[in-house]
């Protein structure tokens, strides 16, 4: 009892003092950016921005980015990254997949037993990467790099390189239809992005997530076992990567091993746009939602001023720098202002590879 | 000093596993062992090599880089087009100038990132890798070169003494890229060996806050380092665009892996300070044997990525081994 008691206060005290500092700053700059970007919308092109259909096309696309988010943020939350997000979403649809080509009579059944199967790849290949993680001591960037080619090798082997298509109605509803109006994805990722704000705010995992995080050292000597929470950070990861690869294949209608190649630097530029440190321990949900929706305004934006693919890539690129130039830039200011241990701080950026 | 002995056992061991690659792919095809196949291997390496040296000095300097890739091909196209329409790469030497140069500038740019703002250099070249390639096929050209001004095309002609090669084996192939290689490998094995600067480079990654402390000149090293990685890069590019014949700017996507592959298997620790030329070499051409083996085996070309990042995850699960727990539960790697 003690021993949690400690914990709690360590890691509360720490976080309201990284809060003051750092999370409400993020969401009002956040929010600011949101209003630039949707008067730049609104003055270039109201016409198009504001129909109805763009609205419904984002809700139906925009869970996709969300979820990957999400399980980025579980992994840069716990100080470190998954470069793995996309190739477990492709594998996990193209396991579903090999059910749902075969579901002939029994479309329903098919569904769930492919949904099934789709998020338990998805937590299997978030448990292969937490082994490697936390058991074998390898440097999540490495561990993910290399489970990213295995995944995406192993969806090509199982499909030959080619999209898998010909799934059964109700799957497809997943991905494309309503319900009360509002589109079926939206729904799942708006339960899912409470489930992740409830399970990182209010849990005791959070708080060791929080604290595996923000200090290996001060979490391993509070007596907190690191392996055990790391690898369940990955796993839920894992598992978000695979709801994701089912509403992809459920979109698109197909499942292949390369879809949505792009996602995994927005994925990223996301994250840290959101407010999440790449050094762990700082971020929450509600900072990367504003992010998504900034995201999608800036999209769009794209598309109003019909900028091409590569245009778009330069763009993403030179967002995710400004917008990391701007935290730290801010970070240090904050950090300036009171004369509190800011030095600490600057060195374990330092040190994060 | 201290750390040469693991380095050497490492390298013992890969040099083993290389042994025993030839072997086998000699067995099976015994045209394997003719000089023509020795030749065809190297040149196969000359790129993924330089990319290789690239990343690991950015590795030993405490970072990573994977915008390598990325920097070359803006080197090799705009050196390509610029080269070519205004004459100013008209020579192979002013052609490896300006490419090593442009290359140079753009690391350079991920040092300001890195170094300036204290952000972490895999996101930050994850972004300039995106910046790069998408202005380059944005603003510079998407249309592939296919008149390589002739500067460029003489890196893969064959090289002054061909002819009379080592053994007096008839020499069809060692090329000029591959001499350019061979060269930057040796110039690197000196600079992070033998030089002060290397020195400063391998305590940069080793301990940054250490060497802070000790008054070494951190800003200078971390510029030096992805400066000299990006200069690779150019070179690499160069390299390529001479294979191929000409100046593609689609090029060169998703070679990162493979390097970074090749370099960990070499070797060198994620966490800085720690890595050599030689393993990265070995490391290099150990997957280059292991993708020519998978052809002359007959696992068609979707197997080669599962193999390669078994290969990479096989590699470091071993060799992280010499971290030991307490210093992982410390946050030290």
């Amino acid at each position: 009892m003690r021993r949690a008691a400690v914990l709690e206060a360590i890691a509360s005290g720490w976080s309201r003092r990284q809060r003051a500092r750092h999370a409400d700053a993020d969401l009002i700059r956040l929010g600011l950016f949101v209003l630039v970007a949707l008067l730049a919308a609104m003055t270039l092109s109201p016409r198009h921005f504001f129909s109805a259909a763009n609205f419904e096309s984002m809700a139906f696309t925009l869970p996709e980015l969300g979820l990957l988010s999400l399980a980025m943020m579980l992994a840069m939350f716990s100080g470190g990254i998954d470069l793995s997000v996309v190739a477990i979403a492709n594998l996990s649809g193209i396991l579903a997949a090999q059910i749902l080509v075969r579901s002939g009579a029994f479309p329903l059944a098919a569904t769930l037993g492919a949904a099934c199967l789709g998020l338990a790849g998805g937590a299997m290949a978030g448990a292969f990467n937490g082994l490697l993680i936390s058991s074998l001591r390898i440097p999540p960037i490495l561990a993910t790099l290399g489970s990213m080619q295995l995944l995406t090798g192993l969806a090509t082997v199982l499909t030959g390189g080619a999209a898998v298509y010909g799934f059964p109605e109700p799957f497809l509803a997943l991905g494309n239809e309503t319900l009360l109006g509002i589109p079926i994805p939206f729904l799942i990722f708006a339960a899912v992005a409470v489930a992740v704000a409830i399970l990182l705010g209010h849990t005791t995992f959070g708080l060791r997530l929080r604290l595996v995080g923000s200090s290996r050292s001060v979490a391993f000597y509070s007596g907190l076992r690191l392996e055990k929470v790391l690898f369940s950070s990955y796993v839920v990861g894992g598992l978000l990567a695979g709801m994701t690869g089912l509403l992809m294949a459920a979109r698109a209608a197909s499942a292949k091993a390369d879809y949505g190649t792009s996602y995994l630097l927005q994925a990223i530029l996301l994250v840290v746009l959101g407010g999440v440190r790449p050094s762990g321990g700082v971020g929450r949900v509600p900072g990367v939602l504003l992010a998504l929706a900034a995201l999608q305004i800036v999209a769009s934006l794209f598309n109003v001023l019909r900028l091409g693919n590569f245009a778009k890539e330069f763009a993403w690129g030179l967002l995710l720098l400004v917008v990391m130039i701007t935290n730290t830039v801010l970070d240090r200011r904050a950090a300036r202002r009171p004369a509190t241990t800011s030095v600490t701080n600057a060195q374990n950026k330092e040190k994060t590879p | 000093m201290i750390m040469r002995h693991p380095n050497r056992r490492h390298e013992a061991v890969l040099s083993a596993v290389l042994l025993v690659l030839a072997l086998f792919i000699g067995l099976i095809n015994p045209g394997f062992f003719s000089a023509e196949a020795a030749f065809d291997l190297l040149r196969s390496s000359t790129v993924i090599g330089l990319f290789a040296l690239g990343v690991l000095v950015a590795l030993v300097a405490g970072g990573i880089d994977v915008s390598l890739p990325a920097i070359a091909a803006f080197c090799l196209y705009t050196t390509a087009l610029f080269g070519g329409a205004f004459g100013v790469a008209d020579h192979p030497v002013l052609a490896l100038g300006l490419a090593g140069l442009t290359g140079a500038v753009l690391g350079t740019m991920n040092a300001f990132f890195i170094h300036q703002f204290a952000l972490p250099p895999l996101i930050v070249t994850l972004g300039t890798a995106s910046l790069i390639r998408g202005g380059l096929l944005a603003f510079v050209g998407t249309r592939i070169v296919t008149d390589l001004p002739e500067s460029m095309a003489a890196f893969s002609h064959p090289a002054a003494f061909a002819g009379s090669g080592p053994g007096g084996a008839p020499v069809g192939g060692l090329v000029v890229s591959f001499l350019m290689f061979a060269m930057a490998a040796a110039g690197v094995a000196f600079l992070l060996g033998r030089t002060t600067l290397g020195r400063g480079i391998h305590a940069l990654g080793g301990a940054p806050e250490s060497a802070r402390r000790m008054g070494l000149p951190i800003a200078r090293l971390r510029f030096i380092a992805h400066g000299l990685a990006g200069f690779l890069a150019g070179l690499a590019g160069l390299a390529h665009a001479s294979q191929m014949r000409n100046a593609n700017p689609f090029d060169l996507v998703g070679t990162e892996l493979t390097v970074i592959a090749a370099v960990v298997l070499g070797g060198a620790s994620v966490a800085g300070g720690r890595g050599t030329v030689t393993g990265t070499v070995l490391g290099v051409l150990i997957l280059v044997l292991v993708e020519t083996g998978l052809v002359i085996v007959g696992l068609s070309s979707q197997w080669h990525k599962v193999v390669l990042g078994g290969i990479l995850l096989l590699s470091v699960a071993t060799t992280v081994r010499r971290v030991s727990r307490a210093a992982w539960r410390e946050g030290m790697a």
